[in-house]
């Protein structure tokens, strides 16, 4: 697996999130409450909606678009809805975090 | 030992049926359910809530898995019983696994009719019975492309209701001249296809369906008279078929269901049945009251008490579709020895028909109005004679001179054998009995003890009076409602608790208000930030993670992930260099769409985020500071030219907006808040549709509050007449900060203000000069915190993390 770095995870605030450009789409990349960090796919499975700009509460981000609500961990919707985001997989070094890009562009491809 | 039950099926009428079995019996069974679904009991009439997204599947789950293991019962998921050996006593799945039974109980339901015309098989093509088939729509309805529904019965018009909600364009297809028509008669059927064209569905009927057209996937819908209706998804809602295959192989009685007695027995003995695959006195049942009739005879039976009949009476149909009020019972066709009293008011939409047959109510229908459904029902029930009242009849209980208008004394008047929930048929007296019995204090409690208001939901507001009777001042329906799933406590003890135990941040809330999830949830951590700002303004940091993606950007987010800006206009005044501002950085970052906004000011849309720092430096040079377009806070004040330029002007209304505004621009307020000054009582600037709104006049200034034109459309109503513009000054923002210090959050004035009291309301803000002053002191300290624009902190560099990408990665291997 080939790690990218893609910076410090002090540049995601606290529950919150940020992006990352790539040629398959934007990534978002999340920091929970207590330090844990995920990357998903920046699209809502429902209507497409940036999910890097929801509310990100523990393992889990509401869609700013419809409150679906996505898990972090798996990529799933959560309660009723049904849908599917991709999950990338995240390395924490320290400080630095690094994205396995690959598998990214190995699906896409 | 215990004996063996094994029940087929695990819809709500076995599931109800095992409910009174374990109650009445416990332990005489060991029980084993087959369902050939997988998942758990739940409330299928409530599907279409879930279809239309006003609840989730979480919400309708009966029995959850805890209930399985807590009686005891083996549920197999996902195994349908493919054979039953009556000679063995043993029953198959298509899992192979076989289980003997002493008792079996077939509720195998009843399946989808699907008309056989050509392309039915196609994919796209679904039915609407279970939550299968509503994650289908729901996946189909991701497109917003074009769907057909068959069948404009319940069912049909259920599904094209919920696939309109979630952003479909639906056409419903219908084969009778109206809709309905067996629960409806032609006027009302006509009433409900206008409710229905309203909400943008498509409905077409006499339409008569020839084939459904596609290749590989359904492309649309042909009709006889040669029509083609273009679809990528098709509902078939034409009606149901009692299942009755399984117990006609295993050579039971069979007719158009599986025959049973009144006791619910098929014609083997060791085998009943139940639900809407049961034929009993040759009728067969759809609805859900009936049907947990049988789960009481059934249960009753296997008891050891046979006694207990199941006899026929006639079930009330109701729409789940909100916004819609449709109520039918009974017989309602013409006839010769039958009577009709009718009630039509076109301008609100009701309709109301009574059938009358030697002075007795034998028939109901009622659109648009159907609160008086139930005593209609009791009335036909008990085959009153209604001639003494006929004059007034159709005007309902409450003009029937014994109890007033007060749906209060209405509910209280009802005998106590009167039905208050159709669905689990539980009468008034049943649940007056368990909220004293059992010390029944909260919604909740009634539904688990008595299954009232439990199904669909309609009668809440019946169970809630009756509450209310019985308890008095102990029953308060606020307190019942907790802020999210997070937390039992409702708004108003969260903001109390704040307050009283002087808690300062997001964490500190969630510990000592034990929070039942670490870190909240997207209801209320938005909820308790605004508290806090509110609360302590010179104290709490403002958490921007809390907050809702708008208010955190500082712009209104868009379907496609752009971001619209509005500047602000103050009291919606202008000038060419601000507009050749705007012209300039339209052209410069290529925005896409200019509109000009319902509240006097200028909207472009269609920006990139990353855009938006630059943008606001381009209006800033220009004088601009934010619009808070975007903010649960002071949105716009809305004026008209006032004694400027307007021969009626009786004030200086542009001049009181514009002071008003930057008096409380920047301010976080529960909801949004919407402002507007009138100069003269022609009311040009709308004033008296808004949250807050000034009408001038000779002697000084009306003000006006609690209005809306939104979801609901409410008039204002009027706080006080005051003298000079300082004096409605003060009053207004005293106001703003009584509703700013006692509002839930989401919660818009008018609604606010119906809570607390609009005499209350007076009182403090009109006649209490100690209450006003300090409403309004504390409002202006809150201000020199909140008095900042966002925009320049943000083109001076805060939060820039916000608005561009944490890195750009990858492109040079793509290249490679």
């Amino acid at each position: 697996m080939i790690w990218t770095p893609i910076g410090s995870i002090n540049d995601i605030p606290r529950r919150g999130a940020r992006c990352v450009a790539t040629p398959q789409g934007r990534i978002a990349v999340f920091r929970t409450g207590d330090d844990k960090v995920y990357a998903i796919e920046d699209h809502c499975p429902h209507r497409g909606g940036p999910l890097s700009q929801g509310i990100v509460h523990d393992a889990s981000v509401t869609c700013p678009l419809h409150n679906w609500v996505i898990s972090l961990e798996t990529g799933k919707a959560q309660g009723a809805d049904e849908g599917v985001v991709r999950t990338i997989p995240v390395r924490i070094d320290g400080e630095n975090l690094f994205i396995a890009l690959e598998a990214l562009a190995s699906r896409a491809a | 030992m215990a004996q063996k039950l094994v029940v087929i099926g695990n819809g709500m009428a076995p599931g109800r049926m095992l409910e009174h079995l374990f109650e009445t019996a416990p332990g005489r069974f060991d029980v084993t359910i087959f369902n050939a679904e997988p998942r758990v009991n739940y409330d299928r009439i409530m599907l279409s809530p879930v279809l239309s997204g006003e609840k989730t599947f979480d919400d309708i789950v009966i029995h959850g898995d805890g209930w399985y293991i807590e009686h005891g019962v083996t549920l197999y998921k996902g195994h349908k019983v493919v054979a039953i050996d009556r000679v063995a006593k043993t029953v198959t799945s298509d899992h192979g696994v076989i289980e003997p039974y002493d008792r079996l109980v077939i509720a195998t339901g009843s399946t989808p009719f699907i008309p056989p015309v050509p392309g039915h098989r196609l994919p796209g093509v679904i039915t609407y019975r279970d939550l299968d088939d509503v994650d289908a729509m729901l996946l189909a309805a991701q497109s917003r492309e074009k769907a057909v529904v068959i069948g404009g019965g319940l069912l049909g018009l259920e599904a094209a209701a919920g696939l309109n909600a979630r952003g479909m364009d639906v056409t419903v297809l219908h084969l009778m001249p109206t809709l309905m028509e067996r629960q409806l008669d032609p006027a009302a059927g006509y009433l409900l296809q206008k409710a229905i064209e309203q909400r943008g569905i498509t409905v077409i009927t006499k339409a008569d369906t020839k084939a459904i057209l596609g290749e590989g996937k359904v492309t649309g819908v042909e009709l006889k008279d040669g029509r083609i209706i273009p679809a990528s998804l098709v509902v078939m809602a034409v009606g149901i078929r009692p299942n009755a295959a399984l117990a006609k192989d295993a050579g039971l009685a069979v007719n158009r269901g599986i025959v049973v007695d009144d006791g619910m027995l098929t014609s083997d003995p060791a085998i009943l049945s139940l639900g809407e695959c049961a034929e009993v006195a040759g009728n067969v049942y759809g609805l859900v009251a009936p049907l947990y009739q049988m789960a009481r005879v059934a249960a009753s039976h296997l008891a050891g008490d046979t006694s207990s009949r199941f006899t026929h009476s006639e079930t009330p149909t109701k729409l789940k579709v909100t916004g819609i009020d449709l109520y039918s019972l009974g017989d309602f066709a013409d006839g010769e020895d039958r009577d009709e009293i009718v009630l039509r008011d076109a301008s609100a939409g009701i309709y109301k028909r009574i059938v009358l047959k030697e002075n007795r109510i034998i028939g109901t229908v009622l659109f648009g109005e159907t609160s008086d459904g139930a005593w209609f029902a009791d009335l036909q029930k008990k085959a009153t004679d209604i001639s003494q009242m006929r004059e007034t009849l159709i005007f309902g209980q409450v003009h029937q001179g014994g109890p007033g208008a007060d749906p209060l004394a209405a509910v209280a008047a009802l005998a106590d054998d009167a039905e208050i929930c159709g669905c689990n048929g539980v009468c008034k007296g049943k649940i007056t009995g368990a909220i004293t019995a059992k010390g029944l204090t909260t919604l909740d409690g009634v539904r688990a003890h008595t299954k009232a208001s439990a199904s669909c939901g309609s009668c809440t507001g019946l169970v809630e009076k009756l509450m209310t009777l019985t308890l008095g001042d102990g029953y308060n329906p606020a307190a019942v409602q907790p802020m999210c799933t997070c937390t039992d406590l409702g708004h108003d003890d969260v903001r109390r608790l704040i307050k009283a135990k002087h808690l300062k941040t997001i964490p500190a809330v969630m510990q000592e208000l034990e929070w039942k999830t670490s870190c909240g949830c997207a209801k209320c951590r938005p909820a308790l930030n605004y508290y806090l700002v509110c609360d302590w303004p010179d104290g709490y940091a403002d958490d921007y993670q809390s907050r809702f993606i708008n208010e955190r950007a500082h712009a209104n987010i868009q379907k496609d992930g752009t971001y619209s800006v509005v500047p602000r206009m103050w009291g919606g005044m202008t000038s060419s260099h601000e507009l050749r501002a705007i012209a300039d950085v339209v052209d410069k970052f290529a925005i896409p769409a200019v509109k000009v906004t319902g509240g006097q000011r200028i909207d472009m849309l269609g920006i990139r985020k990353e855009d938006l720092p630059a943008v606001w430096a381009d209006l800033g040079k220009a004088g601009f500071v934010s619009g808070h377009a975007y903010a649960k806070g002071l949105r716009t004040v809305k004026t008209c030219v006032g004694t400027d330029w307007c021969r009626f002007g009786t004030q200086d209304s542009t001049g009181l907006g514009i002071r008003i505004e930057k008096f409380m621009w920047g301010s976080w307020t529960p909801a949004k808040v919407k402002m507007g000054v009138s100069g003269c009582p022609r009311n040009c600037a709308e004033a008296t549709c808004k949250d807050v709104g000034v009408i001038c006049v000779d002697s000084g200034y009306e003000i006006h509050f609690a209005g809306a034109a939104g979801l609901d459309i409410k008039g204002t109503e009027v706080l006080g007449l005051v003298k000079t513009e300082d004096d409605a000054l003060v009053h207004i923002v005293a106001l703003t900060q009584m509703y700013r210090e006692q509002g839930r959050y989401l919660e818009r004035i008018y609604k606010w203000a119906k809570r607390i009291g609009l005499d209350e309301i007076r009182r403090q803000i009109m006649d209490d000069a100690e209450k006003r002053q300090g409403y309004f002191d504390r409002f202006v300290f809150s201000q020199t915190f909140a008095q900042v624009d966002p925009w320049e902190e943000r083109v001076s560099g805060k939060d820039k993390h916000e608005f561009r990408p944490m890195a750009t990665v990858g492109y040079a291997q793509a290249a490679e």
